[in-house]
């Protein structure tokens, strides 16, 4: 047990960082969320609980597991009681393959990219479950949307995570950050980029996307019959969702923790973290900047836009990219 | 095809458009109005607390002609009339439901003395329900609110002990009909 408090890939020590940082990160993206969009729209946003409102999270937590857990006596009980649990899990999970700088990060996988779209999958189910087990028609409709949403947008991102995949020679996320070193990957593969924000976007439900949830049409989705924790559960998934997908896209396109113009900061580790840190908080207020921004397509909209536009779009671009790299090869 | 891919491109812009608009939100300084720490500025006929105000001589202004009752759309005035030694009409109680009141102005306007007045202070929750029914001892002011040189019972014709017929303001004595016999 020498590597205990080392920082090498896979030591307790880490795994203990990336656990305490994705958990902390996704408790103070609800406060982070709701204020950034305050300024957005010229209001305040909360900013009573603690210094600036910090400790939003916590009283937010607090009302949530204080709150009855009610169970509809028509629901399905089991499943209606699994599928909040799906969602966190999936996603934590997720967090395994990510590597957050030279060293730091839970495991070195070299199907990293597959993990993370058998986890993105697995995820859609809680949605699905959640609807079907609440015995209502507006969880039903929600569930139905998530499904059919998360299942076709999940076809382009994984096509467009392809052409990275072309460049760099391997589906290990570790491998792919460094073969950035000379260049990052949203040059090339900017199409790629562009289909990727999107299905991520969709991917975690979040606005304008959140079709699942609906409030205006559908009350809230696959999670109306749900309260308290289970509901909660819901709640930090989504937003566990959402800083996987902040820091996949500076990884896929952005060369992760590597400094661009050689501003290397301090260690390789330190220096790493900062950057990584930067370029995932920059992801997060573009998702707080878009759900600030956009109107929620129309469900058929949204399906014609993923299957007539995004699918032929990613195709050729993975067509392109693998006729360059072969011609390049040769 | 081309007018397709062209309508696409458009509408990817005008969306990157609406987010940079958006953005540059974030710069403004924001609206609101941090209200339990900073005072609102409150406009001096905003319809709020109602009070009963007296008239520049310190009596009070209300004669209990319960116009202010009729007109309440929400029945939360209640009030009687009483009499005293100089013949002046004034409430022998009077009460208002503020748990009832929604601060319509309607009472302001029936009242023909200017004595019931809705008043800028808004700030009246209570904690037990009873405490919302508000007496004529907790709605009477020492002031004459809005109005201050009115003053009913010098403008009115009606005689009052120390104000007998025609003394009143703008009024001329009374005419005696048989001195106009021609």
């Amino acid at each position: 047990m020498d590597n205990l408090f080392a920082f090498i890939v896979g030591s307790p020590l880490n795994i203990a960082f990336v656990l305490g940082v994705v958990l902390v990160t996704a408790a103070m993206l609800i406060w982070i969320e709701r204020r950034v969009l305050g300024f957005l729209n010229e209001r305040l946003g909360p900013n009573r609980v603690g210094p600036f409102g910090i400790l939003q999270s916590i009283a937010d937590v607090g009302k949530l597991i204080t709150k009855e857990d009610w169970i509809p006596p028509f629901a399905d009980k089991f499943t209606f009681v699994i599928a909040p649990i799906v969602v966190p899990v999936a996603m934590l999970l997720s967090f395994a393959v990510i590597p957050f700088a030279p060293g730091v990060g839970v495991m070195d996988l070299n199907i990293g990219l597959l993990w993370l779209m058998a986890m993105a999958g697995l995820a859609a189910y809680s949605a699905m479950l959640g609807g079907i087990a609440s015995n209502n028609k507006f969880a039903l409709l929600g569930g139905l949307r998530a499904a059919g949403q998360m299942i076709s947008y999940e076809v382009f991102m994984g096509i467009s995570m392809l052409g990275v995949v072309i460049l760099s020679d391997s589906f290990n996320l570790r491998e792919i950050v460094e073969a950035q070193q000379d260049g990052w990957f949203v040059f090339p593969q900017f199409v790629a980029f562009i289909v990727f924000v999107i299905a991520g976007l969709a991917e975690t439900k979040r606005w304008p996307f959140d079709l699942a949830e609906g409030e205006s049409e559908i009350i809230s989705g696959f999670n109306t019959e749900y309260s308290g924790m289970k509901f909660g559960l819901f709640f930090v998934g989504e937003y566990i969702g959402m800083f996987l997908m902040a820091m996949l896209i500076p990884v896929l396109f952005f060369g992760g923790w590597l400094a661009p113009f050689g501003l290397e900061i301090g260690p390789p580790i330190i220096s790493g973290l900062i950057w990584m840190g930067i370029k995932t908080s920059f992801w997060i207020f573009f998702f707080i900047l878009v759900r600030a921004a956009l109107v929620r397509p129309r469900y058929d909209q949204l399906m014609n836009y993923g299957w007539l536009v995004m699918l032929p779009v990613s195709l050729l671009n993975l067509l392109i990219t693998g006729a360059v790299v072969l011609y390049q090869g040769s | 095809m081309f007018t397709a891919i062209g309508k696409q491109l458009y509408v990817i812009w005008s969306q990157v458009v609406t987010l940079w608009l958006v953005f540059t939100h974030i710069f403004k300084k924001p609206d609101t109005v941090e209200y339990p720490d900073v005072m609102p500025y409150m406009f001096p006929r905003w319809r709020g607390r109602i009070i009963l105000s007296r008239d520049p001589d310190g009596e009070e202004r209300c004669v209990a002609c319960n116009l202010c009752a009729v007109a309440c759309p929400v029945d939360c005035i209640a009030l009687q009339k009483t009499e005293d030694e100089n013949g002046r009409w004034y409430p022998e109680f009077f009460r208002i439901n503020f748990s009832r009141c929604i601060m319509c102005g309607f009472c302001e306007e029936a009242c023909p003395t200017h004595a019931i007045q809705l008043t800028p202070d808004f700030e009246m929750a209570e904690y037990v329900r009873q405490d919302m029914v508000w007496e004529k001892e907790d709605l009477l002011i020492s002031g004459t609110g809005k109005y201050h040189d009115y003053n009913f019972y010098k403008i009115a014709g009606k005689a009052i002990g120390g104000k007998g017929k025609g003394e009143a303001r703008n009024e001329a004595p009374p005419v005696d009909r048989r001195s106009l016999l021609p």
